[in-house]
């Protein structure tokens, strides 16, 4: 990877959140950066990186900005109020945040939502956030150039709610921030996740006092903790499986100490429980599983969503055996035709049982219904566990 | 900005109201507008006829066809609108959730502004 291309990985997200903020126009702050980019492409190889390369990409992408506003006549005028030499009083964390809330504003549809937060906010590509959704370019240009028309001409505010709106507006937020989050966990795109991590705990600082926030931080920092042991070789590594002393013990430290401040029956909260802990068991033979099946069944009672009953019959399958999760599990591949989940766990019930056929069958149906090369290769190899091969 | 704040109700309901209940929204009506005028942000607004008094004008190849009634054909009707100045949609959003505890439905619509000349 050039300097350039470091830099670029590095910076890009902050700078794009950072530029909306001042410029107070999308279009404009995308295309600035873009040139800051080039510029440091033409430039450093020859002349050197930066002592500062964030700082030189900014000041270059202002400069560029006002050359291409002072192209657009009409707008000249506006010019001294738009761009200003001294630091601003707002903090990098208030643009953020206030674009992020731009970004969930309720005016603005839910697939919008996500998508304008990873361009804007996470300063994803276009290409990128399209292969995160597995639509295509052309789609998701569409959609993210009608939202920010939408932003632009009912007049949504690129700055935080006021107090008084702010309780109603931040669980939209979490909801992106979460969606963020699991879909880079989800990819094994870290730095996605990562970024959900550190957006969220921007909204901690501003809201230190609100429970859902904490837990929700809490639980994105359990997750993500595990992200250096979930895979081995490119294959995925199970839960019970993986190597603790590789989970980031400072982020579950910090996650635990969340949550001893407020643990609220909300989703967020017992997942976090739930997360916990596993977590805090030293060996996978020491987690305590009839405490987590009875988390589950909170969660279940809480959301009423078939995933989380998908994910009580595993806790109960390890606490109280196969029978009893295979009764939990009827009737889930009626409602999540599509989940591979649901076919893993029958099989490994089965397996438990000793049904090894049945349970390669299943295995297989799973692997056909799995997202990715690396579920299905897992998938696959559990049937030949299972039929002795 | 300038914001429409469109109020859409079942006529019928209003068509069968008592004096009380419409002496309440009238009483309600005037309250809103005190808060714009507090807050100056009234810029128009009128209380429009029954929708079945309606003529929807559209144009196709150059000429102007005219038909009889509103343009959309749903349970509730347009039935008036403010015309507001506010800070930014969060501002209008606040008038019309103020305004939403008097009418069945709100349309936000950003105005238009050409500019002069």
């Amino acid at each position: 990877m050039t300097v350039v291309e470091a830099a670029f990985r590095e910076h890009r997200g902050p700078l794009l959140a950072t530029l909306v903020a001042e410029l107070r126009s999308f279009d404009l702050a995308e295309e600035a950066l873009q040139d800051a980019f080039a510029a440091a492409t033409a430039q450093w190889p020859g002349e050197g990186v930066p002592r500062r390369p964030a700082a030189w990409l900014l000041a270059v992408a202002r400069r560029r900005a006002v050359d291409r506003r002072r192209r657009e006549e009409t707008l000249t005028r506006y010019l001294p109020l738009l761009i200003t030499e001294e630091p601003r009083t707002p903090s990098a964390a208030d643009d953020s945040l206030g674009l992020l809330f731009a970004c969930c504003h309720p005016a603005l549809g839910r697939e919008s939502r996500v998508a304008l937060t990873l361009r804007f906010v996470a300063g994803l590509t276009v290409p990128e956030i399209a292969r995160l959704f597995l639509v295509s370019e052309s789609t998701m240009a569409a959609r993210i150039t009608r939202a920010k028309q939408k932003i632009r001409t009912a007049g949504i505010p690129l700055r935080l709610p006021t107090p008084a709106d702010l309780p109603e507006r931040v669980p939209g937020v979490h909801a992106v921030l979460y969606l963020l989050f699991t879909e880079g966990y989800r990819s094994y795109r870290d730095e996605v996740a990562a970024e959900a991590v550190r957006l969220t705990r921007l909204l901690h600082d501003l809201l230190p006092s609100d429970a859902e926030t904490a837990a929700l931080l809490a639980l994105m920092l359990l997750q993500h903790s595990r992200r250096r042991a979930r895979r081995r070789d490119g294959r995925l590594v199970l839960l019970a499986d993986q190597d603790r002393t590789r989970w980031n013990a400072s982020e579950i430290a910090e996650a635990l100490t969340l949550l001893a401040a407020d643990a609220p029956d909300s989703p967020y909260g017992l997942q976090a429980l739930i997360a916990a802990r596993h977590a805090t068991a030293e060996r996978a033979e020491d987690t305590d599983w009839p405490a987590i099946a009875l988390l589950y069944a909170r969660l279940e009672a809480v959301t009423g969503s078939p995933v989380v009953r998908l994910n009580r019959a595993v806790a109960v399958l390890e606490s109280e055996g196969p029978a009893a999760a295979l009764r939990l599990l009827d009737g889930l591949e009626e409602q999540l035709p599509r989940n591979h989940h649901v076919p893993a766990a029958r099989a490994e019930c089965l397996l438990r049982l000793g049904d090894r056929a049945a349970a390669a069958e299943h295995f297989e149906r799973a692997a056909v219904l799995a997202p990715t090369a690396t579920e299905r290769d897992f998938l696959r190899g559990r049937a030949g566990t299972g039929s002795g091969g | 900005m300038k914001y429409a704040l469109l109020m859409y109700s079942v006529e019928k309901s209003w068509a069968e109201a008592d004096e009380a209940t419409r002496e309440k929204v009238y009483a309600a009506h005037g309250r809103f507008s005190e808060l714009l005028r507090e807050r100056d942000a009234e810029r128009g607004g009128e209380e429009l006829a029954l929708s079945n008094t309606a003529t929807t004008v559209r144009v196709r190849d150059g000429e102007a066809l005219l038909t009889d009634g509103p343009y959309a054909e749903t349970a509730e009707q347009l039935g008036g609108f403010y015309l507001v100045e506010a800070r930014d949609l969060d501002e209008a959003l606040e008038f019309a959730r103020q305004l939403a505890t008097v009418e069945d439905i709100i349309e936000v619509r950003p105005v238009v502004e050409h500019p002069a000349g």
